[in-house]
């Protein structure tokens, strides 16, 4: 019998070639890249003190214990208290909180206003706003310690807070701006038209359809806020130190024995906020930057 | 201010910095009239609708709704309606609150509410469709939503701004038959905006094709189409386009128009201007394919030719055919039975009287 000549016919069919190998190594490699550090990390908080010493870093831990990270959370000592990351846990969820909530109001205002309701100068106002989100921070820091003192709120909760909302203004009223540009205008009219005024349009047209820019906006902010430490060290005062200056004060301490487990575990636990914002939406996240992109 | 007018603009510039959009622009709409602004894209009828509206700021002259000057009033405060292109529905709300959304920022009582959106529903049968979004209707029905959005808010004036443009044709031809009964139901002033020659045509009381920021013809529908102003209506409406064939008019007893080996006399042509005995050259003369005659009735004509067939366009109930007089293409206008063939020799001919002339620049002779 002679075999049986294959033309081309249905679906075509799936092999894998030598560029697809090529790709998926690739892929695992920077995967792996990736990934060690994590398991460095997360191996070290759960080993013991005594294996820690034996200095075999990729080791399986071998008796497995939360009792780094309870240290961490519990009694570490950060400069002269030993108290743990709990406390600076709490300052930074009362920082980040209002930071974000208020950074996202002003913003998502300035954007709908600068889209809608153009006036005289408004390009100007928005190019300078822009500018402004290229300036490195550290330029303006001694200038915004005078200011913030002048003002009374230096060293303070309220004080950070009023930093965080400044800076996150730039880009926030950036992405809140593409993002209302690029929804029909036409709603625009119609809702002035059906006699609603600046708030009516913002409150019951535009902010319902902003749920993704929202969701992107607080992850940024989020993240961004607590991960800070520049901002925290300078402007809340040594009472409100957030989570990230007293993990460095716990990682950096030179007294006694270098704890390599609790260090991990407090790094990991300071971490755990921006990761679990990320896994939750991740998703959001890609979207709503390319939402917010299209129009510049 | 007359009373009789809906509308009145007077004066109108619209300019985007230097760049002037519109300029000059008088406008007197009457009581219940439905007019069409007709025009190519960046005509200026848009914008036009948008000053009406009060959605953009002009820069000099004023504009009368109902003999008040509402020139710096807001649109809420026009008694307008007006219906988009793209529907503009509130997405996050049902059908139900989008047509209310108005009254209820007006402050209008609950139940004058409830009576008005059921009176507009049952009018656009959209009852059924109350409580869905926007998202989860037709584009037909979306369409029908943003209409009783107007609808209910009981205004003098509704604006349309190419409401049937995203349609596709059947729906359009529907919907379009369904705006005309609303007018004559309704018996208020509408202004419409289209690039659709079919619905300006049919729809309107009186169309004003506008080209460049001005108004180049505001008439009839039957005058537009039988006595066009100038070249670019005439050109404009129509479909398929008006044949122009360029060449001299001869005045005498009887004017004579003629073209290469053409020869065509237009004694019967009415001629809406005096002219002098002297002889016009660059003389336009157009003749609509329909009005294009046929066999034994073109060898009656005034005016009649033998024809080679050079293209056939059966479309079912006419056939469009395209000829060569001269260089010229010319096309005209056969029932759809006729069985023509490329190369078939034919004999065309055509009544003057329903042509029209153009003169060099380009208006009617």
């Amino acid at each position: 019998m002679t075999k049986a000549i294959v033309t081309p016919r249905g679906a075509k069919p799936n092999r894998i070639g030598p560029s697809r190998i090529i790709l998926y190594s690739i892929l695992v490699v920077a995967a792996v890249y990736y990934l060690l550090p994590l398991y460095v990390m997360v191996a070290t908080s759960l080993k013991d003190l005594d294996q820690v010493r034996e200095g075999n870093i990729f080791a399986w831990p071998l008796r497995a214990g939360f009792d780094a990270w309870i240290k961490a959370w519990d009694t570490a000592c950060t400069g002269l208290y030993c108290e743990g990351l709990k406390v600076g846990f709490w300052k930074s969820v009362q920082i980040t909180v209002p930071s974000v909530l208020v950074s996202i109001a002003i913003a998502s205002i300035n954007g709908y206003a600068l889209s809608y309701w153009r006036f005289r100068g408004s390009e100007v106002f928005f190019t300078i706003l822009i500018i402004g989100s290229f300036i490195p921070y550290q330029v303006m820091l001694y200038p915004l310690v005078i200011i913030t003192r002048e003002l009374g709120i230096f060293g303070t909760l309220p004080g950070v807070i009023f930093i965080h909302s400044i800076f996150g203004m730039p880009i926030l009223t950036l992405l809140f701006r593409n993002y209302f540009a690029a929804l029909p205008v036409e709603l625009f009219k119609a809702a002035r038209v059906d006699g609603a005024g600046f708030w009516g349009i913002f409150f019951q047209i535009m902010l319902p359809m902003s749920i993704p820019i929202l969701v992107v906006a607080i992850i940024l902010q989020v993240t961004g806020i607590w991960n800070d430490f520049l901002f925290g060290v300078i402007f809340a005062g040594t009472q409100n130190w957030p989570m990230t200056v007293q993990l460095n004060n716990i990682v950096n301490s030179t007294q006694g024995v270098k704890e390599h487990n609790v260090n991990m575990a407090a790094t990991i636990l300071t971490g755990l906020v921006p990761l679990t914002i990320y896994f939750i939406s991740g998703r959001y996240f890609v979207r709503g930057i390319a939402a917010g992109a299209v129009k510049g | 201010m007359s009373e009789n007018y809906s509308i009145e603009i007077n004066d109108l510039k619209v300019a985007y910095g230097e760049v002037v959009v519109l300029e000059n622009m008088n406008l007197s709409i009457e009581n219940g009239e439905f007019l069409v602004l007709l025009g190519a894209s960046g005509c200026g009828k848009s914008t036009l609708l948008n000053c009406i509206a009060g959605l953009l700021d002009i820069r000099d002259g004023e504009i009368h709704i109902k003999g008040r000057n509402v020139t710096w009033e807001e649109p809420k405060d026009r008694g307008i309606g007006m219906v988009f292109q793209s529907y503009a529905l509130y997405p996050q709300m049902s059908v139900k609150r989008n047509l209310s959304f108005g009254l209820r920022n007006a402050g209008v009582k609950r139940d004058e509410v409830e009576r008005r959106v059921a009176q507009a529903s049952e009018i656009l049968q959209i009852e059924p469709l109350l409580n869905r979004r926007p998202a989860e209707l037709s584009g037909g029905q979306r369409q029908r939503v943003a209409i009783g959005r107007a609808l209910v808010r009981d205004v003098d004036v509704f604006l349309f701004d190419e409401p049937l443009s995203n349609l596709d044709a059947k729906l359009r031809a529907d919907l379009r038959v369904e705006i005309k009964r609303l007018h004559q139901r309704l018996e208020n002033t509408m202004i419409y905006v289209t690039h659709d020659q079919i619905e300006a045509m049919t729809l309107a009381d009186r169309i004003a094709i506008m080209r460049g920021g001005l108004i180049q013809q505001l008439d009839t529908p039957y005058h537009i189409y039988n006595k066009p102003v100038n070249k670019y209506v005439a050109g404009f409406i129509g479909s398929p386009a008006m044949n122009f064939i360029e060449g001299t008019l001869t005045m005498g007893d009887v004017p004579v128009f003629t073209s290469g080996s053409l020869s065509v006399p237009m004694g019967e042509y009415a001629l809406s201007q005096t002219l002098g005995t002297a002889t016009m050259e660059g003389v336009t003369l157009g003749i609509r394919p329909e009005h294009v005659l046929f066999g034994d009735a073109a060898k009656g004509a005034p005016f009649s030719k033998e024809v080679i067939v050079e293209v056939v366009e059966p479309m079912g109930a006419d056939t469009l055919v395209w000829a060569m007089i001269d260089d010229l293409s010319f096309r005209f206008r056969v029932e759809g039975q006729l069985q023509l063939r490329r190369g078939d020799a034919v004999t065309i001919g055509f009544d003057p009287a329903r042509g029209s002339m153009f003169d060099a620049d380009e208006t009617r002779i």
